[in-house]
């Protein structure tokens, strides 16, 4: 599946939704699905800055792809990280660089894209599409 | 039921933000430890002073300016009062407790030499450790920390020992903000005097709660923020005895703080413009002014006693949650509940009680330290005012239990 379909794919589940806490409950399901990142891997250097909670997200290449792995010591962070892996993960970079993120206002965590958020959502985002960019460069 | 002679109804009804909704809640209103909200008295000063005498102070001859100068140097006097101050020119009016906590360690360049000690305690938030850390690095002095025990006390037979001949400063907040705990400053104070060091205690967090005599204390600095008690941010006072303040250099440069100028040299004016420099907050000093007067108005006396009830109920509420955990047990403490529940992140029950229109703190609260201290990524922070409600209360404990439910 491209970016775009999984997107609305989940677009689609979240819309099954009245309300917030519905909405947080499946993130909490879906935060537990995450695939996690390595003990190993979780330093320092792959810790994502300007979250209140820890965010550690690793990257690597299956044959043209990107396959993301990661973590959160918080379960609300760990949902929006998974949704974020579930759409960006398996992927090749230079889809990654070209996507657009819009699926998450329009599943209702717009809240959350706000620069100031605490939890690092824009980070997050970042910092996916900067492993894209740098594997994308050793791809060439 | 919690035992009150104050209305909290009739006070509700001052602070217009109170009766607003958060995501379709009414707002519960429990981060007052970050800031605090604004009655409409303290609204309308700073609307009154816009729309009637808003002018330059200290160098009109018109009308307006001398206007503006009564009222700030009114303002001045409040807090002067309020804080029970022998002189009026001992207030500086600072943006607040970091800039004034950065005046005096700026100022104190030159006074240490290498190997001299500063005595700063475990509970301190960052503005309170930075500027010293930086003062050391300047001068060659040594940050000693005086240590806390697991109920969040300062262990004060180490504070005793720490104390030498080399100590030239001890710092400590009266209140901890990420605890609660309210510090023994009285012996603090005295033992370093003793000892031959000055003193800064940090009022940020107290001064809403505790009515501070300053001179009784005979404390050397002392520190406070508007925004914390009912006042407007950008606005502070750094108190300073006379003496202290005399021989400390000018912090910056610029208009209000001059005598006279010319390209060879520049003498300094009187305190308090010589910590002045340029156009200050004149609205925000106005403003705080008006914010002592709501406060005291209240009474200071009712206002600690409804807190203490308030909170000493909320601590019984949350420690019927299984797995709650607080942080921050000292026999004296006032107004904030950190918490944790096992298993569970902070920043995931913040979220979800924010869902709830519930206004907490999560994270390490300017105060890694602490948190380091206990092993915890950081707490949730419940932290209280005269304004709120034993049924807010009851509404915190509602959502903590959801989050929990939701969570684990």
């Amino acid at each position: 599946m491209t970016i775009k379909e999984i997107q609305e794919e989940i677009i689609d589940e979240f819309s099954m939704f009245d309300d917030w806490m519905q909405r947080y409950e499946y993130m909490i399901e879906l935060g537990k699905s995450l695939p996690l990142i390595e003990e190993q891997y979780k330093t320092d250097d792959n810790l994502i800055k300007g979250c209140q909670s820890k965010v550690w997200v690793h990257a690597e290449l299956d044959g043209d792809k990107l396959v993301f792995t990661a973590d959160s010591d918080a379960i609300i962070t760990k949902g929006i990280i998974a949704i974020l892996v579930r759409a960006f993960s398996n992927q090749k970079p230079q889809d990654i660089i070209d996507a657009d993120v819009e699926f998450i206002d329009e599943i209702g965590l717009k809240e959350h894209l706000s620069p100031t958020r605490a939890n690092g959502l824009v980070s997050m985002i970042k910092q996916l599409k900067l492993y894209a960019v740098a594997y994308q460069t050793q791809l060439k | 039921m919690i035992e009150t002679t104050l209305d909290i109804q009739a006070i509700r009804k001052d602070f217009p933000i109170l009766q607003r909704e958060v995501n379709g809640k009414p707002l519960v209103y429990l981060d007052n430890a970050a800031t605090s909200q604004t009655p409409q008295q303290v609204i309308d000063a700073i609307v009154d002073y816009y729309q009637r005498y808003n002018a330059n102070i200290h160098r009109g001859v018109h009308t307006l300016s001398q206007e503006a100068t009564d009222a700030y140097e009114a303002a001045r006097q409040k807090i002067q009062r309020h804080f029970n101050i022998a002189h009026s020119h001992e207030v500086i009016f600072t943006s607040g407790t970091t800039q004034s906590i950065n005046l005096v360690a700026t100022g104190f360049t030159s006074f240490l030499k290498e190997g001299d000690e500063i005595l700063v305690s475990a509970m301190e938030h960052h503005s309170n450790i930075v500027p010293w850390q930086m003062l050391c690095e300047r001068t060659g002095a040594i940050l000693k920390v005086i240590p806390m025990n697991l109920e969040g006390e300062l262990v004060m037979e180490e504070y005793h020992k720490l104390l030498s001949d080399k100590t030239k400063l001890v710092f400590c907040n009266h209140v901890s903000n990420a605890l609660g705990t309210i510090n023994p400053i009285e012996e603090i104070i005295e033992a370093a005097h003793k000892a031959g060091a000055a003193v800064l205690i940090d009022g940020a967090q107290a001064a809403a709660h505790i009515k501070a005599d300053l001179q009784t204390l005979d404390v050397d600095f002392y520190t406070v923020s508007a925004h914390k008690m009912c006042g407007p941010t950008g606005v502070g006072m750094l108190y300073g005895k006379e003496e202290w303040l005399k021989k400390l250099p000018p912090y910056q440069g610029g208009g209000e703080m001059i005598a006279e100028v010319t390209f060879e040299k520049t003498t300094y004016a009187d305190l308090p413009h010589k910590f002045e420099a340029g156009t200050p907050n004149i609205c925000g000093g106005i403003a705080f002014g008006a914010a002592l007067d709501y406060m005291n108005s209240i009474g200071f006396d009712a206002i600690a006693q409804y807190e203490d009830e308030l909170v000493q109920y909320a601590t019984e509420q949350l420690l019927a949650i299984e797995g709650l955990k607080i942080y921050g047990t000292a026999a004296h403490k006032t107004s904030v509940i950190s918490f944790n529940i096992e298993g569970v992140h902070p920043y995931d029950i913040g979220t979800i009680v924010d869902k709830l229109g519930i206004a907490v703190r999560t994270g390490h609260h300017c105060a890694q330290p602490i948190m380091d201290f206990y092993r915890i990524p950081g707490t949730v922070r419940a932290s209280f005012s005269f304004y709120n409600t034993k049924e807010e209360v009851d509404k915190l404990v509602e959502g903590v239990t959801r989050a929990k439910n939701m969570l684990l």
